[in-house]
Formats: structure tokens, C-alpha cells, sequence
């Protein structure tokens, strides 16, 4: 039996099972995902959105169900978040378009992906601000980020942080997924990765000849 | 008003239909054109997809980014509701339940079934796959060949619209050279592969999926497709008239209101409609065909999901095209005096020999590719190109450790952003946060590869169906259990799969986050996951080795026909659904046939 995370990761590599979802398939659920045992029995979340939600109507965060974090949780989602993805000469910060409503309705919703993603960011939002005590005698967010930045150093990469530090660096990794995963769907982050899809055309041309010489693929 | 209940249907019918998806719907359309009246039964809901697909609704707009859940697997807006591999009070039970050995049931419980979710991959099985077992000795040969379905294939790719190139290759035909429309053109992902796979030896065609590249040819199509009857080619004018060809935007899956891909409800309904001759009873659970003292079927029984009403509806002859194996499930629950083990079952061997597709994937990271201008890579949305199995020769002579074969799905491109798009990068970027991460993004966005394996399963006696002594859905039918294992041969080949696509992705001179997997056992993905399973009712040459003979007509009962995958003794490689079509359709002409000498 393979673990959740290993079923994602084969199902980011196994999108294809639908080239026309390619686009979208990180995070599709794939069966293994579901519960061991002989019978399968789907009954329907109820504090979920239900099999047959409206899809043509919009939804703001929290339609569904209730944004748990506290005020002092959002603060420090919204530091780190910046941390992460800050204002540039491109786009602004992650905050700045709605990623931190992005983050409180992934961790506040019912489903088994994201009740686990909600325990690892809880639990490593708790490791920031022991960290950020112990070093400075203040919560994480209330720091410089000059007094941040040394902290997410060690976490950052998770091949090189020490023994006793994996923990907070899978959640480093995680936290890192869900800002990029906000800030990557918005039309911010589209535009500040010159995307240019996604808008009807009368024909399909494909790529410049001069791009494909450049690359020796003419 | 074509879509009835069982108190306001209209019959008499002639032709009760189960399901409403690729097999049901095209067995609709071809009785209905020839004016005979079909009741149709859907087990999920009524469907609209000119009102309900959201088109251009975009991650950010829906719960989660759009990420799959237990309640929408595929994404908040892909088109199929009340669907998936767990349906609301729909359980199956699965033995052994263990990881590779167990087999998970997608399901779409909604007018167009499963057409409201596939990817549209339209490939014609060639002339070994009709007779695998006269060419290496294994498995089953069907009872026809290519030649018997080569017709059917040119008509269902005129009717929903393929594109493709009409280049044919050793067993991957082609029509007769106008019945496919133009393909996409390639990106550069795709001109990569088409560079450096040849020096591998490995060929790349462009691809073939039922999305419309420019418009049909409403003046033509009709009249060969419906000769001498003007009605039909008026009706199906006007119905290609409607379809627009393909916005080269928004994701299929996310259905599409302007009916440039095919879907069931698109494509197949309109026209059938439009004749007058279809009435559908949608939320109509069916459980049982009944049998007449003449040991013709003559109906079926169903349950209103709304209500919970059992109802029965009767006909003169019953097509089953509920998907392979509801259509099992239906017999083997459909016991009677004469047909103690489930009808149309004397020969045992309903629920045998279901099959399903190998899949692998391998993904690699291509630094050519990295930090390209803007680029549109939507084509059509999947598919410009793709690999034709290429080894047949090889495995003739016994040089590969697996008789059979398999194509590969591509893709690459600047697709839209996902929730998952720049996920797990930190084998790329170190573990980059902060300004150095945006410009990581910005750097690798667009240079990712997808390699898909799928390929053919031989039959194997350790994978079948049947009904469970004692668990019941909730309406009180009792469900299928599953016994599932994939064979040695279909483990190597998937072995083979993760070798080769590791071997392309060098050759394009990319890397990989992690070797390819070679262990048999881990390199194949679990049965179902595919969502291509067939068989179960399987079509063969004699009443002792089959259920149903080359018609797709039940041996044992007459008027009783399958019109899914249900009927298929063997998975090519080739992506199921359009030869589901091609014989249902084929299926159709033969019922015309036997009617009009009147014995039906």
C-alpha cells in the first residue's frame, strides 16, 4: 500500500489518463486514495460540496465551509505566504491576491487530502512560532524578516536540513505547494508567467518558425 | 416531449436502450434515423451541456483551486457529476484488497455517461487486434475482423468528428483518407519529440481525438452516411450545422456548450432526438431484463431514484449498453427459472475475461524547453502528436519478454496554471522561497514532458466479476465483486514503458526527479485506474466459448444485444470508446436488418 503523497505524486505523472486535463491534473484525487478495506463505500461528505454542486455559479471562500483560522494563524499565514512569494518588479505578493483566503479554505475543508495538509500546516505554523521565541522572545510574525528569512533557511530544502528538522521542512515544502498553488491560479500569478492561453481563436497557428530554428527544431 | 417517465412514456417501443453514453447513444442514433422508436434509460440525472459546462470558469474561481476531491475527483468543474470511483450509495466490493490486485470502478451516473469525462482519444483497432490469438497463440480471437469494422470506423469518424492524420503504420490504420479532419498543429514540446524520438527508432504520428478543427461537411457527410433517406441526412445536417468547430481554448473535460468535441449528449442525441423516434426516461436505476414465456426478453425493471418506485417497461427487443460491466451486473441480477445463473449466462461466462488498459507514466524536465517566450500551447487541448506501438515485428520474433503492445499519450506546453503546476520543485530549484522562487517559476513553467504508456492486457483468469452474496446498493441491488490481477506479461510491458520513456526524455536531453521504476509490480498502475475496462459479455464464434455471437447479440436470447464495451474479448492498446461505437453501430444495422425481415 502506498502512502497518499505517493499516490499524488503517480497521479501528477500519471495525468494522461486524460491529455485534455493535463493542465490540471496536480492534485486530482486517484482511487488508492480512498480507505482500505473490501467494500468501497462512498457516501457523500456532507459538510463538503456534494457530487452535483453548480458549476456555473461563483463562489467566494468559505461557501462551503467555514474558514477556521484565528486572527493570529491568518497573520502568520500572510507572512510566510510573503515570504515565500513577495512583491516583485513582475506581480505582487501572495497576501496581496487572496492567498491567504486560498490557504484557510484548503485547510479548513473536509476532505482527507486537505484535513492532512491541515495538521501539517497547523503543526508547523506552531514549530515557526516556538522557533521564533526561542530565538527572539516573539510569535513568528511579529519578527524582521532579517530575523525570518535564517529560520526558513533551515527548513527550506528538505534534502538539506538537519536529521531533526525534517518535520518542519515537509512543512516548509507543503506550505511552499499551497502559496504557489494560490498565487499560480490567480490572474496575477498568470499574468506574471506571460500566460497568454485560454482564449478563443478562430484558428491555431502553433509556435513561430524563428522560435522553433532558434531551438534547432525547425 | 422526448424525455418521459415511466407513466408518460409513449410506447409501444421497439427498442428499449440501457444507458446513454458512446454505445447506447450511437445505437440510439442509428435505430432512430431508420425510424424505429427507441425508450432510453439513463440511470443518472438529465444533463444539459449547453447550459451547465463551465467552459472558462478557471481554477481561482472554484473551491480548492479546482483540485480533484472524493466528491469531484477530476476537478470541481470537470463535466461528470455524480460520478467517479465512488458513487453516493453505490458500493462495490473489491478481493483481494490489496495495492495492484484491487480493481476501482469509475462510474458517471448522468445523461452521456462516461462521454461527459474521456479524453477523446480516438484510435482505431488495426487487423491483429481483431485476431490476436492466430498471430502469438494467447487470449482470445474476436469473431470478426478489421475488415468487418473498417466501415463502421469510417462512418462514426464522419459522424462525431476525429482529427488525425491519414497516415496509416503497421496495425494502426487509417480511413480511406477523408474521413479524419485536419490535425492541431504541433508546439514545441511536440517538435522536440518529433527531433529525437526517431533516433531512437520510435515513431511520431499526430494525434486523433473527436474535437472538431474546423467545421463538418454538413453537404456531404449526411448523404454518405444516411443514402436514400433524405430525412436522416435533413436531421443530421442540421445537427453538424449547430456544432461549432473547436475555440482552440478551455479544457474538454470541462464539457463544451459549443459542442466542438464529442460527448453523447452533443453529438450522438440531437439528431436521434430531433427524429422524433427517442423517447429517454432519465434517473432510471435499471436492475433486470425480463423474460417472456417465448424466452425473449421483453423488457426491463428499474428503479425511479427519485421515487423509489420499481417500474417495468417493455419493448421488442433490449440493447444493454450500461458500460461493460453494469451490463454483467444487470445479467448476472436478471435470474429466472431458465436462467438460474443470471441470463443470457448458460455458458458461464458472464463477467469472465474483463479486461482493462496498462498504464505507466514517467515526467521529465527538459532545460531546452526552459525560459521560452509567451506561448499558446492550447491547440485543442491534448494530443497533437502521439507514439503508435512500433515493436510488432520484434515481438513476433520473441525478442521483447511481452507479446503485446502499446501506444503512448504525449504532452507538454505552457498549459494553464494549475494547483499542482509548480509543486514539488525543490529537485529543481534547490528549495528556493522568496524573489529567487518567482523567478524559478518563471524559468521552468512550460519545460515539463508527460510520457503515458497504454497498452494491451491479455486475458487472465484470476480477473472477473461477479455479484456479492450479500452487499446491496441503495436501492437494494446487489453489487459487483471484483477479483482482479494483472498478468507477468502486462507488468513487463510496463517495465518496458518506464525504460523507454526514460530513454526519450535523454535523447531530448532531459532529466527525471527519480530513476524510472523498474520493479513489475510497482511500474503498472492498479486496474481501473485507467477507466478503460471491457469485456464481461464478450463476443465470440460459438455459444459454449462467448455470450455473444459477431452481432453483438446474446446467444442464449434472441432480441437481447450489448451495445458497450461489454462485448470486447480483448484491450488492444487502443483507447476503447471509438471501436465501442463502430460496433455498436454495426450492432444497429444488423438489429435494422432482422427487423425489416421481421424477426424482431
Amino acid at each position: 500500500m502506498t502512502d497518499r503523497r505517493t499516490t499524488i505524486k503517480l497521479i501528477v505523472a500519471a495525468a494522461a489518463a486524460f491529455p485534455a486535463l493535463r493542465a490540471r491534473a496536480t492534485y486530482m484525487l486517484e482511487p488508492g486514495a480512498s480507505p482500505p478495506g473490501n467494500v468501497r463505500r462512498f457516501e457523500p461528505t456532507m459538510d463538503g460540496y456534494g457530487p452535483d454542486p453548480d458549476l456555473i455559479k461563483a463562489y467566494a471562500k468559505g461557501a462551503f465551509w467555514p474558514l477556521t483560522m484565528s486572527t493570529q494563524q491568518r497573520q502568520l499565514a500572510a507572512t510566510l505566504s510573503d515570504l515565500i512569494i513577495p512583491e516583485d518588479e513582475h506581480s505582487p505578493s501572495a497576501s496581496a491576491v487572496g492567498v491567504v483566503d486560498f490557504l484557510d479554505e484548503w485547510i479548513s475543508a473536509p476532505y482527507p487530502l486537505q484535513r492532512e495538509d491541515r495538521a501539517t500546516v497547523l503543526n508547523g505554523f506552531a514549530w515557526l512560532d516556538r522557533e521564533a521565541q526561542h530565538r527572539s522572545g516573539q510569535p513568528f510574525a511579529k519578527l524582521h524578516a532579517a530575523q525570518q528569512r535564517p529560520i526558513c533557511d533551515r527548513i527550506c530544502a528538505a534534502s538539506r536540513a538537519a536529521a531533526d528538522l525534517q518535520e518542519p521542512a515537509q512543512f516548509f515544502a507543503t506550505y511552499r505547494n499551497l502559496t504557489a498553488a494560490g498565487f499560480y491560479t490567480t490572474l496575477a500569478g498568470r499574468k506574471d508567467l506571460k500566460y497568454i492561453g485560454n482564449v478563443a481563436l478562430t484558428h491555431f497557428d502553433g509556435p513561430p518558425v524563428e522560435l522553433l530554428e532558434k531551438l534547432g527544431l525547425a | 416531449m422526448p424525455f418521459v417517465t415511466a407513466s408518460t412514456q409513449r410506447g409501444p417501443y421497439d427498442v428499449i436502450i440501457v444507458g446513454s453514453g458512446a454505445g447506447s447513444g450511437q445505437a440510439a442514433y442509428t435505430l432512430c434515423m431508420e425510424g424505429v422508436r427507441v425508450l432510453m434509460l439513463e440511470a443518472g440525472r438529465q444533463y444539459t451541456s449547453a447550459h451547465e459546462s463551465a467552459m472558462f470558469q478557471t481554477p481561482d474561481m472554484a473551491p480548492l483551486g479546482e483540485a480533484g476531491t472524493p466528491d469531484k475527483n477530476k476537478g470541481f468543474y470537470d463535466a461528470t457529476v455524480n460520478g467517479g470511483w465512488d458513487v453516493p450509495g453505490e458500493p462495490y466490493v473489491s478481493v483481494p484488497d490489496k495495492w495492484g490486485a484491487h480493481f476501482t470502478w469509475w462510474r458517471a451516473r448522468m445523461l452521456g455517461g462516461r462521454t461527459n469525462h474521456w479524453g477523446r482519444i480516438s484510435l482505431r483497432n488495426g487487423p491483429y487486434d481483431f485476431k490476436p490469438r492466430s498471430r502469438d497463440g494467447l487470449g482470445l480471437d474476436w469473431p470478426i475482423t478489421y475488415d468487418d469494422v473498417a466501415p463502421y470506423y469510417d462512418k462514426v469518424e464522419l459522424l462525431i468528428g476525429v482529427y488525425g492524420g491519414d497516415v496509416s503504420r503497421e496495425n494502426t490504420p487509417a480511413g480511406p483518407g477523408d474521413t479524419l479532419l485536419p490535425p492541431p498543429k504541433p508546439i514545441v514540446s511536440d517538435h522536440l519529440l518529433m527531433k529525437r524520438a526517431p533516433r531512437l527508432g520510435i515513431p511520431v504520428l499526430p494525434g486523433r481525438r473527436a474535437v472538431l478543427t474546423r467545421a463538418q461537411d454538413h453537404r456531404t457527410i449526411p448523404g454518405r452516411l444516411h443514402p436514400g433517406n433524405p430525412r436522416a441526412q435533413k436531421i443530421l445536417a442540421d445537427a453538424m450545422r449547430k456544432r461549432s468547430p473547436c475555440l482552440w481554448a478551455t479544457p474538454c473535460g470541462q464539457g463544451c456548450a459549443v459542442s466542438a468535441n464529442y460527448q453523447s449528449t452533443t453529438v450522438h442525441l440531437p439528431p436521434a432526438l430531433a427524429t422524433g423516434n427517442l423517447d429517454v426516461i432519465t434517473d432510471a436505476m435499471v436492475y433486470e431484463v425480463t423474460l417472456g414465456k417465448d424466452g425473449r426478453a421483453n423488457g426491463v425493471r428499474f428503479v425511479d431514484a427519485k421515487t423509489g418506485r420499481h417500474e417495468h417497461v417493455t419493448a421488442r427487443a433490449v440493447v444493454l449498453g450500461a458500460s461493460a460491466f453494469e451490463t454483467a451486473r444487470i445479467l448476472l441480477n436478471s435470474k429466472s427459472g431458465q436462467f438460474p445463473n443470471g441470463l443470457a449466462n448458460s455458458s458461464g461466462l458472464v463477467g469472465r475475461y474483463v479486461l482493462d488498459t496498462v498504464g505507466s507514466s514517467v515526467g521529465g524536465q527538459i532545460p531546452l524547453l526552459e525560459s521560452l517566450p509567451p506561448l499558446n500551447d492550447d491547440a485543442a487541448d491534448g494530443l497533437q502528436v502521439y507514439v503508435p506501438w512500433w515493436l510488432y515485428q520484434e515481438q513476433l520474433a520473441h525478442k521483447l519478454p511481452f507479446p503485446r503492445g502499446y501506444h503512448i499519450e504525449y504532452g507538454g506546453g505552457k498549459g494553464m496554471p494549475s494547483v499542482g503546476t509548480f509543486s514539488g520543485l525543490e529537485w529543481l530549484t534547490g528549495g528556493s522561497y522568496g524573489k529567487k522562487f518567482k523567478e524559478d517559476a518563471r524559468r521552468y513553467y512550460g519545460s515539463f514532458v508527460y510520457f503515458d504508456g497504454r497498452g494491451a492486457m491479455v486475458p487472465n483468469d484470476n480477473s472477473y466479476i461477479e455479484i456479492d452474496p450479500k452487499v446491496k446498493d441503495r436501492f437494494g441491488i446487489p453489487v459487483l465483486r471484483f477479483h482482479w490481477q494483472w498478468g507477468d506479461y502486462e507488468q513487463r510491458q510496463a517495465v518496458h514503458m518506464q525504460e523507454t520513456f526514460g530513454q526519450i526524455i535523454e535523447a531530448m536531453g532531459g532529466r527525471l526527479q527519480s530513476p524510472v521504476i523498474t520493479d513489475p509490480v510497482k511500474a503498472i498502475a492498479p486496474g481501473g485506474y485507467m477507466i478503460h475496462e471491457v469485456g464481461g459479455t464478450v463476443m465470440g464464434a460459438n455459444a459454449r466459448s462467448s455470450v455473444t455471437n459477431a452481432w453483438s447479440q446474446t446467444w442464449d436470447v434472441p432480441n437481447l444485444f450489448v451495445a458497450d464495451g461489454g462485448v470486447f474479448p480483448y484491450n488492444a492498446d487502443k483507447n476503447p470508446t471509438l471501436t465501442i461505437m463502430a460496433l455498436s453501430w454495426r450492432m444497429s444495422d444488423h438489429i435494422l436488418d432482422r427487423m425489416r425481415r421481421k424477426e424482431l
